[in-house]
């Protein structure tokens, strides 16, 4: 399983998924700079992500509590996410999604 | 007493954060019988056990299957009770300087001056600071026409306010600033709100009386001239630009964490964290020491457990500086009767 992670800068990196890895976790185990401060408990909105819009029907809807979140992201847009909540499986096998500002160590 | 030397304080040891760590440290140092002072720029105990995520459960604190954020603050704050600390909230630690006498003095932003033979970094992700939004020339207008806090009240009587965000504390200053306030706008991301019910309810009833106004949009552009802002740009989601005219903005969107001045202090620094030993958790510089998420070793797991660890075994060290000519001995809470007393354990039951 894979997924596409565009940081910052603009550079596009393919990383290894895991089933039940929540695209957070993969993002930061792999190294790429992404602040989650609060370390997945959907509590601060620093590890928000733009998701490509071939992915967006595939995706599982939000939850109150992400959507709540989300007014304190930055430069938000419809197709804006917190990658906390975006739990891997098959489907989402090849998730494109670029890191948005906001969200710098 | 002048206003001054009210706030002069010598003590044991300065501890810079509030959070889990920075509390248990408190404990450790108090059963060697070292007093603690703490600054934190929030302004409770807790640190993000309080601020991000008070309601949440944290399942890997030894002894605790599972215990909130504001669970965990709250016991420890009692377990530390007997030590008597000394709390500088709402403050940040501005700068830390050498003393001829060989001590510390660390001065905060409010004006405090706090004097100590140890220092204590447990300051985890740094401190909170409010997040801001994407906007060109935000900078020109921040401390003048534009806040991310209110600290006095009076500063916003009789002004036109427009507050930007949808969560509690956006709420809550909608609430107390529209009495004195000449106008009162309130303008959110999306329809819902994120803050308590009990205060949406409240808004609405101000806006059906025609007390307030409220809008749905973000913040696109300020206009003004001088730092003075006379209007703002906002657009809702699919539609057309519109104004709205203020000549104070309060931008409320979180806090996030930020190293801030600990970066000046002088220490030897590895993205943004302090490195330490992983024997006393002291850094390059003697009498400092950093514990919890902001230090750095070979190794390092970011865990409230972790901390706890560190702060058992920097207080082993921090005895030798407070206490140069004692002999340091290893007692257990359980058997103790000295620690018994320090802790104002009943032993005469047992």
């Amino acid at each position: 399983m894979k997924i596409f992670v565009t940081d910052i800068g603009g550079k596009e990196h393919e990383l290894e998924a895991l089933e039940g890895w929540r695209v957070m976790e993969i993002i930061k185990d792999y190294g790429l700079p992404l602040k989650a401060e609060c370390g997945g408990a959907c509590c601060c909105a620093t590890c928000h992500v733009y998701v490509d819009e071939a992915w967006l029907p595939k995706l599982h809807g939000m939850q109150d509590e992400e959507e709540d979140m989300l007014d304190e992201a930055i430069d938000i847009q419809d197709n804006s996410r917190l990658s906390c909540q975006l739990l891997m499986s098959e489907e989402l096998d090849g998730l494109k999604v670029t890191i948005a500002p906001g969200t710098e160590l | 007493m002048s206003a001054m030397e009210k706030n002069k304080h010598k003590t044991d040891v300065i501890i810079i954060g509030a959070g889990p760590v920075g509390l248990f440290a408190v404990f450790e140092l108090g059963l060697l019988d070292m007093q603690a002072h703490l600054v934190d720029i929030l302004d409770r105990p807790g640190g993000q056990c309080a601020e991000l995520y008070p309601e949440k459960p944290i399942y890997d604190i030894p002894g605790f299957p599972v215990i909130t954020g504001q669970e965990l603050t709250d016991n420890l704050m009692k377990q530390i009770e007997p030590f008597e600390p000394v709390f500088h909230l709402q403050q940040m630690a501005e700068s830390l300087t050498k003393l001829d006498n060989g001590n510390w003095e660390l001065t905060t932003d409010e004006g405090t001056t706090l004097e100590a033979p140890v220092i204590v970094i447990a300051a985890g992700g740094g401190s909170f600071t409010p997040k801001k939004p994407n906007i060109p020339d935000l900078e020109d207008y921040e401390g003048k026409s534009l806040f991310y806090a209110v600290r006095k009240m009076d500063q916003f009587k009789d002004k036109n306010i427009l507050i930007a965000g949808g969560g509690d504390s956006a709420l809550d200053w909608c609430l107390n600033l529209q009495p004195i306030a000449k106008s009162m706008q309130l303008v959110r991301r999306r329809p819902d709100f994120r803050a308590a019910p009990d205060s949406v309810s409240k808004m609405r009833k101000l806006e059906e009386a025609g007390k307030m106004k409220s809008y749905v949009g973000n913040l696109k552009e300020l206009h003004g001239e001088g730092g003075q802002l006379h209007s703002v740009t906002v657009q809702a989601k699919g539609e057309e630009l519109y104004t709205i005219e203020c000549d104070t903005l309060l931008a409320f969107y979180g806090l996030t964490m930020k190293l801030g001045p600990i970066a000046n202090f002088g220490l030897n620094l590895h993205e943004n964290l302090i490195p330490v030993d992983t024997e006393k958790f002291e850094t390059d510089t003697t009498g400092i020491f950093s514990i919890g998420d902001i230090n750095s070793y070979a190794g390092k797991l970011k865990l409230i457990l972790s901390g706890f660890h560190e702060s058992a075994l920097m207080a082993q060290q921090a005895f030798r500086y407070v206490y140069p000519d004692k002999k340091l001995r290893f007692q257990y809470t359980t058997s103790s009767s000295s620690l018994q007393e320090k802790l104002g354990v009943d032993n005469k039951a047992a």
